[in-house]
């Protein structure tokens, strides 16, 4: 078919010799290369020289790899689920001598008698609860491989009373409609923010044991969050208060460039 | 007379190219995160033959305190590297390229002449198509260590809700120990394969760019001689 929009028709042309094909060929394939390895050079600098966010809830991060993190929350949070549960050893598996990392928030020691810990309901009820209570509900042990931010893991045994059962027995229900679980130290030094579902899931506990022994002061005496579904930097040690909200608690980590999220 | 032959398509072309960069990317910001727990050495016998990695290493190249950085740059750029891995394969087994690049029975028996002859131990070389023994397997060889990167890398990254990966990867603690063990494996890889595009010669590396290379062909004869010579055609 001829084509309706050209006037003359066109000269033949002479058949390009394979010299002049050659460098035609080079010509177009490296001038693409180069440009498009330019155009990748700018945008790997452009991202890396980014600005870091604005300091809120979360901090540290450049803004377009912050953005990243809670778009790939959103990807992730699809795939969980209460059935997918962390895998548990035998007792005999257990570490006896459990890694410690970091005091922040539970240094020196604190005296149990004096401690209760605080439940802050949205309406601005507060109870008070002392680890006498806490230690009368239901006991549930996990023994898991407890996994650390920076690479390293261990299996651990850790004994207290599920979060989920401890929700019920104080009739909290009505809070976990609510997006987020926020815990706080006593000293306030320490803080996380938790997913309502991740704070649900079935494994998650609030310890007051380890290797069937009372929490010593470094494991986060007396009472300590013990969340498989979560990185170490969100087992919150020394719980002083639990509070409940649909917008992200401020966490400790988070304001330091790691995901808010932080699930396994 | 100059022929033009034509050896790479664009597919194969562009996945080369993006993950380049993004391997690269990958791999540096996996050493921010190993950085933070740098505890894999290789030990025989109770002696340490090397520690991953020496501290002038992480000085040098400015890895140290960089954990949460390195883990925002890789749980990105994990996505491209997937995604281009994911095309490149699609395109080998839907295109029938994979035909040149998958090994076949003969390769491994090969693949030991082409490094005889690369060694200048041995005259010649084993006849071949596109890729040769040795290539077939280590091109092959590099998309299944890709993939293995995903699987461990996934193994990881949600131990929790991809148990069944981390099962199949021996666990949390091996998956990363192979997830490790796969990013020196690309690095010896990028080192023979320098090496080796080096000493192909320009012909060779402007293939992958341009995707054709130049060779001289004799020019054929109208008519068919009757006798048939015993030189072949050089291609």
């Amino acid at each position: 078919m001829k084509n309706p929009f050209s006037k003359k028709p066109k000269k033949p042309k002479k058949p390009l010799t394979v010299d002049q094909k050659i460098s035609r060929r080079n010509f177009i394939s490296f001038s693409s290369f180069i440009v498009l390895s330019g155009a990748a050079y700018g945008g790997w600098k452009w991202l890396y020289n980014s600005p870091e966010e604005v300091a809120g809830i979360t901090a540290g991060a450049r803004k377009p790899l912050r953005r990243a993190l809670n778009k790939t929350e959103l990807a992730v949070r699809q795939l969980f689920s209460n059935n997918n549960l962390v895998k548990t050893y035998p007792k005999e598996m257990a570490a006896k001598n459990v890694r410690h990392n970091s005091d922040i928030g539970s240094e020196g020691q604190i005296d149990v008698a004096v401690w209760s810990l605080q439940v802050k309901k949205q309406s601005g009820e507060v109870l008070k609860i002392s680890l006498d209570e806490i230690k009368a509900l239901p006991k549930t042990d996990i023994i898991y491989d407890f996994k650390c931010v920076e690479g390293w893991d261990q299996i651990s045994h850790w004994g207290g009373v599920k979060f989920s059962d401890f929700i019920s027995h104080y009739k909290l229900d009505d809070q976990t409609q609510l997006e987020y679980v926020g815990m706080e130290t006593p000293d306030k030094e320490y803080y996380v923010g938790i997913d309502m579902p991740s704070a649900m899931h079935p494994q998650t506990l609030l310890a007051y044991e380890v290797n069937e022994m009372p929490l010593p002061a470094k494991h986060g005496a007396p009472l300590r969050l013990i969340i498989p579904v979560k990185y170490g930097i969100k087992n919150l040690k020394r719980i002083g208060s639990i509070s409940f909200s649909n917008t992200r608690p401020r966490d400790y980590w988070a304001e330091q460039g790691y995901d808010y999220y932080s699930g396994l | 007379m100059k022929v033009i032959k034509e050896k790479h398509p664009l597919a194969m072309r562009w996945t080369h190219w993006v993950n380049f960069p993004i391997l690269t990317i990958m791999i540096w910001s996996g050493m921010l995160i190993y950085w933070a727990n740098d505890e894999y050495k290789i030990t025989l016998f109770g002696h340490t033959y090397f520690s991953f990695f020496p501290e002038w290493f992480y000085k040098t190249l400015h890895l140290s305190h960089r954990l949460a950085e390195g883990m925002a740059f890789h749980f990105l750029f994990m996505w491209f590297f997937a995604l281009n891995g994911i095309l490149y394969v699609l395109y080998t087994m839907i295109s029938g390229e994979w035909r040149e690049l998958v090994p076949q029975k003969k390769s491994f028996k090969e693949a030991w002449l082409v490094l005889l002859h690369d060694l200048h131990i041995r005259k010649m070389a084993p006849p071949q198509n596109k890729y040769n023994a040795a290539q077939r397997i280590a091109y092959t060889a590099i998309i299944v260590m890709g993939f293995g990167s995903l699987i461990t890398g996934l193994a990881i990254y949600k131990p929790v809700q991809f148990y069944y990966l981390t099962w199949f990867c021996g666990g949390y603690h091996f998956a990363r120990i192979l997830h490790f063990a796969l990013t020196i494996g690309y690095v010896l890889f990028f080192v023979i394969h320098i090496v080796q595009v080096i000493l192909a010669g320009w012909n060779n590396f402007r293939s992958v760019i341009s995707g054709f290379e130049v060779v001289n062909e004799k020019p054929q004869p109208i008519i068919e001689p009757t006798p048939p010579s015993d030189e072949k055609p050089i291609q």
